[in-house]
């Protein structure tokens, strides 16, 4: 449920040249900062004293006014100077976000829902696509593709230790491109209102080691694991006969819906509700119990259920890793 | 015809010590000398950008689409040039109304006026059938959309000005009658000019947006 | 002819034909003229022609420019409060981690109408009250050019703003965001009527700005006195120029937008719907192209504020006048090229947005060398320590910091990681405070003593001045880093584990003492009402015209309009002729001057005060309330309107006679 989310701590290419673009303007714009100042604090400090009934001074001055006039016009002129620079960084920068190299890409298709992430991976090639939800896993020195759609309202994908956002717009197709160099889970947030649940619209980035991630990639090809107690068995049973299959998939059963994130190795991740609760025997009961305690407004109604059924449910979707 | 002087010079104030004496100069004047000319540009300044922005959205969204229209027809031509010979005709009343009201000569402006109403009323009469030869509806795609917005806002500049136009005939009759009210006709044909202007525009986007 | 004073003709040879012209109609009594010294019977005449009545018609039939943008100001102020509230509500509920002060509905109105309420019924209107304020007073008439078209405006402000809270309150408060992207506030996703309360708030508060921007740009070309040349204007009439300006050309855009969105809404039109050829993204193209001047529209009359009080508390003239005039000019040209810069996240084509970086970048060029030139006057001044030149301090600090975090936010790499956090809102809140909440404050305890005869205490100001300060950059600085954290904007709570909580929660500290400041700020005005001490005319040594009448003006303003011939008339010997004479003081009149040079031109008939603004806005509620539930009511119920039009345009028999004796053809 945890990652790390912060613009200062990148961990791939396109977030540390936004970082060392972030460190320039810092340093430039506090440096403009206290130059101008500790000018206007001087020249308060200096000027003389008067009241309201002072004679104003409405004479020329040409001397004075010259070399005001030399003042003001150096400090446009830094300023414009220093403008250009910080310009011509952000070009840079925006180019180097721009060039990061494709080869051996992961493909991920990114689907933005209300309130949930759907991610589908390998989507041109059948028979190696498979679908997640909410938590991804991504290798680590190879760069991941994504196709950006949304299948309601306009969200934005955001994963700051990675990179840059970019907004998921129904009726437009976006992408985006990154790399994490350093293994480690990475937090993003939805980045763009999109009703009542944004705030617990989270996505957890899993950057594995690559041999981790070939073997997460054959767990996720495989159909959902067959149960193996009774307890597991009734809540497959329960699954697939209540309101569950309506929505949710968990491949190689009858739950084929496709309104919800895909539940076929729920049990690997860390999460629930897209980063809203841990993934805990306990939470899941009490999450399909109620969903709307935990995130109001969310599209998944309360499961009528007796509580040993809410258990067997439970430990059915906890044994799918 | 002898050209009518529009804008008559200024009359300078008089000057009584430190006083500026002003209680010479007219009470009111016409085009940029009086503030409903100013009033009137505005409002056609807020009107031409909103009509303005109408045509870029037509473009923007015929950009990004894969067919325009959507699978229908464009709109019918003969109405579309109907309204087009009647409006630029009836900028001829229009320009003797509003030399009349220049003139302050309330009978001939009166004249001239029935004869504006009479083209607004056929115009409207028009714009209505305009509408009927759209040949698509305005919940049709974004195509129909645009296409009846695009109508609907310079009808309501017409209807209104049509109706302004009545309102004016009738004030006319109205006594005692003020001059600054030949002042308020005078701008009323010149919104007319705009009316008429902004037409053109308009009517070439609808009308052969869908056909280039 | 030039507009230098002593350049008047004063012609023997037209006495005659100027005596005879200014002979009344019919024969009778001594028609009064205006010019006299004050006390003299055309004098009360004038004041009694300018006075309202007594009693609730005239209260409702009353537009008197000074009135109108008192009225302005005031209300202005109450929706600060009640948004201030709604903000402090916020920064409560995200104090600490999963607080439950309020659920997630209630919130996402609460900043819906915070940044509604602050944008388009705070934030423009009481910059658009100053301007009606003063405008008149400064470039030395008796009333702004379509005095009925504002009161009109102004009870369209109200009644607006009325209905939006009316709608908060029974649940119905715009919940999309005060920009309300499309789709979450399209037909679809935005269910029930929370939006259309919402475009139907936009389309009263555009049409308020819109019919005041006209007023205030006619007043500024045509009604200056004679010798105010568009060169001897003061900085603060160039500002509300520019800004006026603008506004007639931005306004309109958000207008048709928010109504392409009600006609998908209500009319099943595919604006904006991607499955039948429409774009979700036309909107933010044809919000933003409006909502960036809008910020201009509030940043540019406090640059007007700030330009009036320098030159007071600095005692001299400001630096740079006219490289300052030109700075206002170009910032109000750039501000139109900037609106990409609010969509860098989403797939418009790099190359453009780079252009608009590079655009957002220039802009702070023009409003750099306006900084500067300030300090310069500063600099080169001698200094009046009093609350407004504090506030106007505080404004340089919290400004700039909001303008250079603006620089960061203007390039594009740097924007697609703090987009949409908290670092946007900390920025936005530095400028907009910084650059106009300050400024606004300024301007108050400036133009206090003349707008009610009484001087804010100086003491509590400083007070206040210090506990705002501190409070501002308390709650908004930690906002920045909360951004850098990865907090996003518009969320009603977050995790303990993200770690937000702490600075989160001094954020909130920071908003008590704003609440503390403000609560001084009320004390202070409610007691000086009262028991203040009584201003004189010119209580701060201002150069500018408003200084010349009593505090408060008299209802006219001016018994005889004067005659300027330099910057600071106040500050200046006075040319061989001071004063206009001649204007009738039996009907409400005024004089037109050229545009550009400021000769004397036509006199003018003010409208005198009627009810028919007031019905007019009752007429367009009604239109507007009736079409948000029927279609048929957009069509049928502009009737209403139509005859309260009509009705306020159909000449009063009572008022032609008397004006018709006042007429003199040109």
């Amino acid at each position: 449920m945890n990652g790390i989310h912060d613009i200062r701590l990148p961990a791939g290419p396109q977030a540390a040249a936004l970082f060392d673009l972030w460190t320039l303007m810092l340093i430039t714009c506090t440096g403009v900062f206290v130059a101008i100042i500790v000018v206007l604090a001087v020249a308060v400090w200096r000027a003389p004293r008067a009241t309201a009934k002072t004679l104003p001074d409405a004479d020329a001055h040409p001397r004075k006014e010259t070399m005001l006039k030399r003042s003001v016009g150096f400090a446009v002129a830094t300023s414009a100077v220093l403008l250009f620079v910080l310009l011509f960084a952000s070009f840079i920068a925006d180019r180097a976000i721009a060039t990061l190299p494709l080869d051996d890409a992961v493909h991920i298709d990114l689907i933005g829902h209300q309130f949930w992430w759907e991610a589908r991976y390998d989507p041109s090639d059948p028979a190696r696509s498979f679908a997640t939800a909410n938590e991804m896993h991504v290798p680590v020195g190879r760069p991941v593709l994504m196709t950006l759609r949304a299948d309601d309202v306009i969200h934005s994908f955001w994963v700051p230790s990675l990179a840059g956002k970019k907004d998921l717009i129904p009726g437009r197709t976006s992408t985006i491109a990154f790399r994490a160099d350093r293994a480690g889970i990475y937090r993003g947030q939805c980045a763009e209102f999109c009703g009542y649940q944004h705030a617990h619209m989270a996505l957890i980035v899993v950057a594995d080691a690559p041999a981790d991630y070939e073997r997460w990639l054959v767990v996720q090809r495989q159909p959902a694991r067959e149960p193996s107690t009774a307890q597991e068995r009734r809540g497959r049973d329960l699954v697939e006969r209540a309101s569950c299959a309506m929505c949710h998939t968990i491949s190689g059963t009858a739950a084929r819906g496709r309104r919800a994130p895909d539940l076929s190795h729920v049990g690997s991740r860390s999460s629930l509700a897209a980063g809203t609760l841990e993934n805990t025997a306990a939470s899941r009961a009490h999450w399909i119990a109620d969903p709307q305690s935990y995130k109001p407004g969310v599209d998944m109604p309360p499961l009528a259920a007796a509580p040993a059924d809410l258990v067997a449910i439970s430990a059915y979707l906890g044994a799918l890793q | 015809m002898t050209r009518r002087e529009f804008i008559p010079a200024s009359i300078p104030a008089v000057r009584r010590g430190d006083a500026l004496d002003v209680a010479g100069l007219p009470s009111y004047g016409f085009a940029h000398r009086s503030l409903m000319w100013w009033g009137n540009a505005g409002m056609m300044a807020i009107e031409g950008g909103a009509f303005g922005f109408m045509i870029v959205i037509y473009f923007y969204l015929r950009g990004i689409s894969n067919a325009w229209p959507d699978g229908g027809r464009p709109p019918d031509l003969l109405f579309g040039n109907i309204n087009l010979a009647v409006i630029l005709v009836s900028a001829v009343p229009n320009l003797f109304a509003q030399r009349a009201a220049a003139d302050r000569n309330t009978r001939r402006v009166r004249h001239w006026l029935y004869v504006c109403a009479a083209f607004g009323v056929v115009l409207c009469a028009v714009r209505w059938f305009e509408f009927t030869a759209l040949n698509v509806r305005w919940d049709d795609g974004a195509y129909g959309s645009t296409v009846w917005v695009l109508l609907g806002l310079h009808t309501f500049n017409l209807v209104t000005d049509v109706a302004d136009t009545f309102v004016l005939t009738a004030v006319t009759y109205t006594s005692p009658f003020e001059g600054k009210r030949f002042v308020d006709i005078a701008e009323n044909c010149g919104y007319w000019y705009f009316v008429v202007l902004t037409w053109l525009p308009i009517y070439a986007v609808i009308y052969f947006g869908a056909r280039l | 002819m030039t507009a230098a004073s002593g350049a008047f003709p004063s012609d023997a040879g037209s006495r005659t034909r100027a005596r005879e012209r200014s002979q009344p109609k019919k024969g009778g009594r001594q028609r009064l003229r205006d010019g006299a010294g004050a006390g003299s019977r055309a004098a009360a005449e004038l004041e009694r022609t300018w006075t309202d009545k007594p009693g609730v018609i005239s209260f409702l039939s009353a537009n008197g420019h000074k009135t109108i943008g008192l009225r302005f100001i005031v209300t202005a102020l109450c929706f600060f409060g009640a948004a201030g509230v709604m903000g402090g509500l916020m920064r409560h509920q995200l104090a600490t981690a999963n607080s439950h002060l309020v659920g997630p509905d209630f919130y996402n109105q609460l900043f819906t109408m915070h940044g509604t309420t602050m944008m388009f019924l705070f934030a423009v209107p009481v910059m658009q009250g100053f301007a009606l304020y003063l405008v008149p007073l400064m470039i030395g008439t008796r009333n702004t050019a379509f005095p009925r078209m504002t009161a009109c405006a102004y009870w369209l402000y109200v009644i607006g703003g009325l209905l939006l809270f009316g709608a908060f309150l029974s649940n119905t408060g715009p919940d999309a965001g005060w920009f309300a992207y499309v789709p979450l506030a399209g037909p679809q996703y935005g269910i029930g009527k929370r939006v259309d309360v919402w475009n139907m708030l936009v389309t009263y508060s555009e049409a308020t700005g819109l019919m005041v921007a006209v007023d205030i740009t006619t007043t500024i070309l045509k009604l200056r006195a004679p010798g105010m040349t568009l060169r001897h204007m003061p900085l603060f009439l160039w500002a509300s120029l520019v800004t006026s300006v603008m506004i007639i050309f931005a306004m309109p855009m958000v207008m048709l937008a928010a109504n392409l969105v009600q006609f998908d809404r209500m009319l099943g039109t595919h604006f904006f719907n991607p499955a039948e050829g429409g774009d979700a993204l036309l909107w933010q193209h044809l919000f933003w192209f409006f909502g960036h001047p809008e910020v201009y529209f509030i940043f540019i009359p406090a640059l007007g504020f700030i330009s009036a009080v320098i030159p007071t508390f600095a005692r001299r003239p400001m630096f740079g006048h006219d490289a300052i005039v030109l700075s206002l000019i170009a910032t109000g040209f750039l501000s139109f090229g900037l609106w990409v810069h609010h969509m860098f996240a989403t797939n418009v084509p790099e190359l453009g947005k780079s252009f608009f970086t590079a655009m957002s970048f220039m802009i702070a060029i023009p409003t750099a060398l306006q900084l500067f030139c300030w300090i310069a006057t500063i600099a080169s001044g001698r200094l009046v320590m009093k609350t407004p030149l504090l506030f106007v301090l505080g404004f340089f600090f919290i400004l700039l910091i909001g303008g250079l975090t603006g620089i960061m936010l203007g390039s594009v790499p740097l924007d697609l990681q703090v987009h949409d956090t908290y670092f946007v809102v900390a920025h936005l809140h530095y400028v907009l405070i910084g650059g106009a909440v300050f400024p606004l404050f300024a301007a108050i305890f400036y133009w206090f003593p003349k707008v009610t005869g009484r001087v804010l205490s100086d003491r509590l100001g400083k007070w206040q001045f210090w506990l705002f300060f501190i409070g501002v950059n308390l709650t908004f600085f930690p906002l920045h880093i909360l951004g850098l954290a990865g907090m996003p904007r518009r969320i009603y709570t977050y995790a303990p584990e993200t770690g937000w909580g702490f600075l989160s929660f001094l954020s909130a500290a920071g908003q008590v003492i704003n609440d503390l400041s403000m609560l001084l700020f009320a004390f202070n005005v409610a007691r000086s009402l009262f028991k203040g001490e009584r201003a004189p005319a010119d209580p701060w040594g201002g150069g500018t015209l408003e200084w010349s009448v009593s505090s408060p003006p008299p209802a006219c303003n001016f018994f005889a309009l004067p005659v300027v011939s330099s910057r600071e008339p106040l500050w200046t010997p006075p040319g061989n002729v001071t004063h206009v004479s001649g204007l009738s003081a039996e009907i409400r009149e005024g004089l037109t001057t050229t545009v550009i040079d400021a000769l004397p031109d036509t006199r003018y008939a003010y409208p005198a005060p009627e009810i028919w603004p007031f019905v007019a806005s009752l007429a367009v509620t009604a239109w507007l309330v009736w079409s948000i539930w029927s279609v048929r009511g957009f069509a049928w119920g502009l009737i209403l309107p139509a005859i309260a039009f009509f009705a306020w345009y159909w000449p009063d028999k009572k008022e032609s006679i008397e004006e018709i004796s006042w007429e003199t053809e040109p």
